[in-house]
């Protein structure tokens, strides 16, 4: 297989002042060309923060160690100007709020050709054609007209189109969407998620798609990596693991939603319980507070990521024992 | 109104009126509500699904009498709310309380958390003794899950979940008849969310609570709700059953919605057919004419831009207002 990402060992830590938080604690993933991977996770898991430190986009308190390599290229410890050179052209993000990617002094147009001339080095003609065919691909009518208009003109919907074709526009192969259509309605999320569909049929690369909403995961990806306080407790096929998930974290996020496609009777599954606090380092499986099967090595031991075969990972003491 | 009811509201119609853009601009009026009515009985939950602006929160607020209403009644125990004096409004207020999505923002940081639910109390029943109220509030907090042990603590020191859990203890301490609940679990993840739906489950059986759950979340609405009423841009598209509501829908807008809820399962997720809308949600203060959603109706005929459709009865205990829910 093709590797475009590698990320091992991955942690990223914050200095607050009420002590360190370990938002990202030794991940382990591995990405391929033509691959769609959901990441998902609750608040404070770290699903965002882990591809934040990819893409060199950390806070100023921030320190990542481990490794992550694009196309073999090590990431960590490029200089900002390096960076600059990976993001945009190789690999690109989009996030759930448009306007933190969207200048709202600048028109569209001005925003989708400077890419293009910074990236690509195209002349102005060149660029303002190609910026139009990427507004027609996200599916914008009336591409050429629509340049001139500013950010706050466009819908919510629309604005992530555009956050989307600023995204392509220096042809990465590395896509990493971070709740895309969580700020969307729901029947704009399907046009949104209808667009993603499209992509990833034509782009000859891998996406990332950041979510909590396991519907859209299910719907789009390929595999599934699941994060919990900041460490990867499942990851694999997306069909093996909704159909049967080995860790308790996965099987109680799976069996705590209720359907719009058929009624549970009684009460939801809940998994008892918070989420721990990541200033305080922890001792053992994370999860181990709210587990109902939890064992004493549970408290005592991390447990690592073990291979399950037929490309499954789970990190859980009580599985395969 | 029918004998069971608690609480009938009938063409409620909320509008409000905008400045001008410009100094010489147009008065413009935004029809938030437009005609909306529906029946509550005691111990039901009505779920008011519809996307952003449609109009769910300004309904339950207008029901609450907390926004004046521009047209149409809202009946409580056979007294029409709209004609009743402050004070005899303030003493009803009593029996129906509200629940907000953002927990820490409708808690005020500097009470502690048995200041905060006791605000109620302290309103409708201020000369109790200081243990009685003590142990009411140490009642409310276990009655949602709260260690009385943690009263005087201050909103920050809990986490999403927990400040959910001080909200509904205030909102039951004096036991009401109708809670509102507005996008009560759409701050919260996953896990906490199903915690949150289960306690206000138990509090509605435990107490014969009825209770208004507006969400935009279509799967939680339809594990709590018994009836679901469906908003576009301020107007009822349908009312039905909860059941029937999602194994037939009958207006094109409410089996979009349906059909663009992702389902957690890949299986049936991927073999789904695709029913996706074009566009977007019209601005409310330049609806289309004729019905609201012909716009993006795949169903819309040239009578549809011509006639707003009535509500009609489409079965049992349905409403809906679209001129071709027969075909």
């Amino acid at each position: 297989m093709n590797a475009i990402l590698e990320i091992e060992h991955l942690t990223t830590r914050f200095a607050t002042p009420d002590g360190e938080v370990h938002a990202v604690s030794d991940v382990d993933l591995r990405l391929d060309a033509g691959e769609t991977v959901g990441i998902v996770g609750e608040s404070g898991s770290g699903k965002s923060q882990l591809f934040l430190t990819v893409m060199g986009l950390l806070a100023g308190n921030g320190r990542a160690e481990g490794s992550a390599r694009y196309r073999g290229t090590e990431l960590l410890g490029l200089s900002r100007g390096e960076m600059r050179r990976y993001r945009g052209r190789h690999m690109a993000m989009i996030f759930q709020d448009p306007m933190t990617s969207l200048n709202p002094h600048l028109t569209v147009g001005r925003q989708l050709t400077e890419v293009l001339n910074l990236h690509k080095g195209m002349d102005a003609a060149a660029a303002r054609a190609a910026a139009i065919a990427m507004l027609e691909q996200v599916r914008i009518p009336d591409g050429a007209r629509r340049m001139a208009a500013y950010p706050h003109e466009f819908s919510g919907g629309m604005r992530q189109r555009i956050m989307i074709a600023m995204a392509l526009l220096g042809g990465p192969d590395l896509l990493i969407a971070d709740e895309p259509t969580t700020a969307l309605d729901v029947t704009v999320q399907a046009q949104i998620l209808e667009l993603l569909r499209e992509l990833k049929a034509s782009l000859n690369g891998a996406i990332v798609l950041i979510t909590h909403d396991l519907g859209v995961i299910a719907g789009l990806c390929d595999r599934v990596a699941v994060m919990y306080a900041g460490r990867l407790v499942e990851e694999g096929p997306v069909e093996a693991i909704f159909a049967a998930p080995k860790h308790p974290y996965t099987q109680g996020l799976l069996a705590a939603l209720p359907r719009v496609d058929a009624k549970q009777p009684g009460d939801l599954f809940a998994i008892p319980g918070q989420p721990p606090n990541l200033q305080r380092g922890i001792v053992g499986c994370a999860f181990a507070p709210r587990c109902h099967q939890v064992i004493d090595r549970c408290r005592a031991v991390r447990p690592l990521l073990a291979d399950l075969g037929c490309g499954r990972r789970v990190a859980c003491h009580r599985v395969g024992a | 109104m029918s004998a069971a009811s608690i609480l009938s509201v009938r063409d409620l119609q909320v509008s409000f009126d905008l400045r001008p853009a410009t100094l010489f601009g147009k008065r413009r009026r935004l029809v938030a509500v437009d005609g909306v009515g529906f029946d509550l009985a005691a111990g039901e939950t009505l779920g008011i699904v519809g996307e952003s602006g449609c109009g769910k929160s300004t309904l339950a607020r207008a029901v609450l009498q907390l926004l004046p209403s521009s047209a149409g009644t809202v009946v409580w125990l056979g007294d029409d709310l709209g004609s009743l004096s402050p004070e005899e409004m303030r003493r009803r207020r009593r029996h129906m309380q509200l629940i907000f999505q953002d927990p820490l923002a409708a808690l005020d940081p500097r009470m502690t958390v048995g200041e905060i639910i006791a605000e109620p109390l302290d309103a409708f029943e201020p000369d109790l003794g200081p243990a009685v109220r003590g142990a009411r509030i140490a009642e409310s907090m276990d009655l949602v899950g709260l260690n009385p042990l943690m009263i005087n603590r201050y909103p920050h020191e809990f986490s999403g979940g927990q400040c959910q859990r001080i909200g509904i203890a205030r909102a039951m301490i004096l036991k009401p008849k109708l809670i509102v609940c507005d996008e009560p679990v759409s701050a919260l993840d996953a896990s906490i969310q199903a915690q949150i739906v289960n306690l206000l489950g138990r509090l509605q059986r435990e107490f014969g609570l009825a209770l208004i759950f507006i969400s935009h979340n279509l799967s939680v609405v339809r594990h709590i709700s018994q009836r679901i009423l469906v908003l576009y841009l301020g107007r009822l598209v349908e009312l039905a059953p909860a059941e029937d509501l999602f194994v037939a829908p009958r207006h094109p807008y409410t089996r979009a919605l349906i059909a663009a809820v992702p389902v957690p399962d890949p299986l049936i997720e991927r073999a789904k057919p695709r029913l996706v809308l074009g566009g977007d949600v019209p601005s409310p203060l330049d609806p289309p004419s004729g019905c609201a959603f012909r716009t993006r109706c795949p169903k819309a005929i040239t009578l549809c831009a011509e006639r707003r459709p009535e509500t009609t009865e489409a079965g049992p205990g349905r409403l809906v207002a679209c001129h071709r829910w027969r075909e």
